[in-house]
C-alpha cells in the first residue's frame, strides 16, 4: 500500500555512498511512516549504520536525497542540521556514554544543551527518565561501572529524554546475551508505545527484529533487495532470504 | 640481506614525505579553527575551568621536582666552569637568564606535552573510537568547540602559569645548591637575580609558552580527532602526540628566539 506522503517522516531515495572507491550503498530508498518501526537487517559490514549516520548526518552520501519530517540532509550546513537533529535521538552500538561523567550526567547533558528546563526540572526528567529503563539505582555511577544490558539502557535513556520523533537504533542488542537482548526490545516497543516514536533498528538479531518490526527491510549489495513484515519475509522462498534466516536462527 | 630496489626505496620515501605534508597540512587547517571558533559563542567556559584544573594544576607536583632539580643541578655544574674564569660571581645572574628566557619556558613546555598532549590525543581517541564524538554532533554540540577549543584555550592560559612557577623554583634550586655550597646568602644572590633580570627578558619567555600551550593542545587534539583502528589507534594516537607536539615545541622556540633577538636585542 502507498503511503500517504505526508505521513513519510524519513524519506531515503537512491542514496549512494563509498569509501576508498568502493561503494557500499548503491541507490538505496527507504520511507519511514510516522510512528513506524522499520527494521533493516543484514550481514556485518553491508552498510547498515552507514545508512543510519547518513540519515542523521554524520556521513555524508555522494548522491541522492535524504528527508526528515520534509527537510533535505543532504547538504546541510551545521548549524541547519543541528535543528534537524533536534527530532531524532540515537542509540549508539555501544552507548557511548561520556565515560568522564556519572549517568545523571550523562542523562543530563542533551537537555541542558538543548532545552532552557531549569535545574529542577532537569533533575526530574532525569530520574523519570531512569525509572522508566529501570536504573534509577545507577544514577550516581559511572559508565565504567555498568554492565554492557546496563549501558544499553542508559543510551536508550539519554536518547529519547529530550523526547524526539525519531529514534535510530544502531545494533540495540548487539554483545547482550538472549534473554538481556529480548528484555531491551521489549523495551523499545514499550517505549515506543509510550512516546510515539517513530524509528529506524538496524540489527541482524532476528529475535530483536521479530519483537520491534512493523516492517524488515534486508540490505544486500548496496541496495534493498527485499521487504516486508517478519512472518511475509519467513514465507519467502527466495535463496537469500532463506539463507539468513536460517543462518540466524 | 636482500637489497630493495631504488624505484622502489624512492617510492616508499615519495608516500612518506607525501603523508608528512598531508599531516602538516591537515594540522595547520585543523588549528586555523581554533582562531574561528574561539571567539564564536556558544563559550564553554565551565568546561575551560576543568581543564585548567585537570591538563594545568596537576601537572604542578612533576614540575616542582623538575624545576628545583634543574635550577640545582645547572648551578652545580656551572659553578666550577665559571670559576674557572674568574666569573663565580655572576652565578646567580647566569641561573636567572638562563632559566628564565630559556630553560624554564621550553622544560615546562615539554614536560607538559609529555604528559598532557598524549593525554589529550589518549582521551579524544578513546571518545573517537567509542562514538562519543558523534554522540555529541547528534546531540546538537560542536564536538571542535566543546572538546578541542576548550582544552586548547586551558593549556594557553595555564602554561605560562606553570612556566613563571617552574623559573621561580628553578632559580631556587639554584639558590640551595649555592647556600649548601656556603657560596652566597639568601639576599646576595636573590639582590644578584633581580638586577640581572628585567621584563624585557621575562615577557618573551613566558609569552611564548602561550604559543606552546597552543601547539600541545592542538596537536593532541588533531592525533585524538583522527584516531583509526580502535584501541591500537588510540595508543599510536597518544605517542604521535608527544612527539610532534616536543618537535614542534624547540623548531617554534628557534623561530621565536629569532625574533626576540632581532626585536628586543640580546
Amino acid at each position: 500500500m502507498e503511503s500517504d506522503a505526508r505521513d513519510i517522516l524519513i524519506d531515503v531515495r537512491d542514496v549512494w555512498k563509498s569509501f576508498n572507491g568502493q561503494a557500499v550503498l548503491r541507490g538505496v530508498s527507504l520511507q519511514v511512516r510516522a510512528g513506524a518501526s522499520e527494521v533493516i537487517l543484514g550481514r556485518s559490514g553491508i552498510g547498515k549504520s552507514v545508512l543510519l549516520k547518513s540519515i542523521v548526518g554524520l556521513l555524508v552520501p555522494e548522491a541522492g536525497s535524504i528527508r526528515v519530517k520534509g527537510e533535505e540532509v543532504v547538504g546541510l550546513g551545521p548549524r541547519q542540521l543541528n535543528r534537524i537533529r533536534r527530532n531524532i535521538g540515537y542509540v549508539f552500538q555501544y552507548a557511548a556514554l561520556y565515560d568522564s561523567m556519572t549517568v545523571r550526567e550523562n542523562l543530563e547533558f542533551p537537555l541542558r544543551k538543548l532545552t532552557d528546563l531549569p535545574e529542577d526540572e532537569i533533575a526530574r526528567r532525569v530520574e523519570e527518565q531512569l525509572r522508566l529503563v529501570d536504573l534509577a539505582e545507577a544514577i550516581d555511577r559511572m559508565p565504567s561501572e555498568l554492565s554492557g544490558g546496563m549501558r544499553k539502557r542508559v543510551g536508550l535513556a539519554r536518547a529519547i529524554i529530550t523526547r524526539p520523533a525519531i529514534v535510530l537504533y544502531d545494533e540495540p542488542t548487539a554483545g547482550l546475551d538472549p534473554m538481556t537482548a529480548h528484555d531491551i526490545s521489549d523495551l523499545m516497543v514499550d517505549l515506543a508505545r509510550r512516546f510515539g516514536i517513530t524509528s529506524i533498528t538496524v540489527t541482524h538479531d532476528l529475535q530483536c527484529a521479530h519483537i520491534v518490526a512493523d516492517r524488515i527491510s534486508i540490505l544486500e549489495g548496496g541496495v534493498f533487495t527485499h521487504q516486508g513484515t517478519y512472518e511475509e519475509l519467513r514465507k519467502l522462498e527466495d535463496p537469500l532470504v532463506r539463507a539468513f534466516f536460517q543462518a540466524v536462527t | 640481506m636482500k637489497q630493495i630496489p631504488t624505484a622502489k626505496l624512492v617510492e616508499l620515501y615519495y608516500r612518506r614525505a607525501l603523508s608528512a605534508m598531508e599531516e602538516i597540512y591537515g594540522i595547520t587547517i585543523f588549528g586555523l579553527r581554533f582562531f574561528r571558533y574561539v571567539f564564536v559563542p556558544p563559550y564553554e567556559w565551565g568546561e575551560v575551568r576543568k581543564h585548567m584544573d585537570e591538563l594545568g594544576a596537576k601537572s604542578i607536583p612533576l614540575l616542582t621536582v623538575v624545576g628545583t632539580i634543574m635550577g640545582l643541578i645547572l648551578a652545580l655544574q656551572s659553578r666550577p666552569t665559571l670559576d674557572r674564569f674568574g666569573a663565580g660571581a655572576f652565578l646567580p645572574a647566569m641561573i636567572a637568564l638562563t632559566i628564565v628566557r630559556e630553560l624554564g619556558p621550553v622544560i615546562t613546555a615539554l614536560i607538559v606535552a609529555g604528559r598532557v598532549s598524549s593525554g589529550i590525543g589518549a582521551e579524544l581517541g578513546s571518545m573517537k573510537v567509542t562514538e562519543q564524538i558523534d554522540a555529541l554532533e547528534v546531540s546538537s554540540v560542536d564536538p571542535y568547540n566543546y572538546l578541542v577549543v576548550t582544552r586548547v584555550l586551558a593549556c594557553i592560559l595555564m602554561l605560562p602559569l606553570l612556566t613563571v612557577y617552574v623559573d621561580f623554583l628553578s632559580i631556587f634550586g639554584g639558590f640551595i645548591a649555592e647556600v649548601l655550597a656556603g657560596n652566597t646568602t639568601f639576599q646576595l644572590y636573590f639582590s644578584d637575580v633581580i638586577s640581572a633580570t628585567t621584563f624585557l627578558d621575562l615577557i618573551p619567555g613566558v609569552g611564548k609558552t602561550a604559543v606552546f600551550g597552543f601547539i600541545i593542545g592542538i596537536i593532541g587534539a588533531y592525533e585524538g580527532f583522527h584516531t583509526t583502528r580502535g584501541t591500537e589507534g588510540v595508543g599510536r594516537a597518544a605517542t604521535t602526540a608527544v612527539v610532534l607536539a616536543s618537535l614542534n615545541i624547540i623548531f617554534v622556540d628557534m623561530i621565536i628566539v629569532q625574533l626576540t633577538l632581532m626585536f628586543f636585542g640580546a
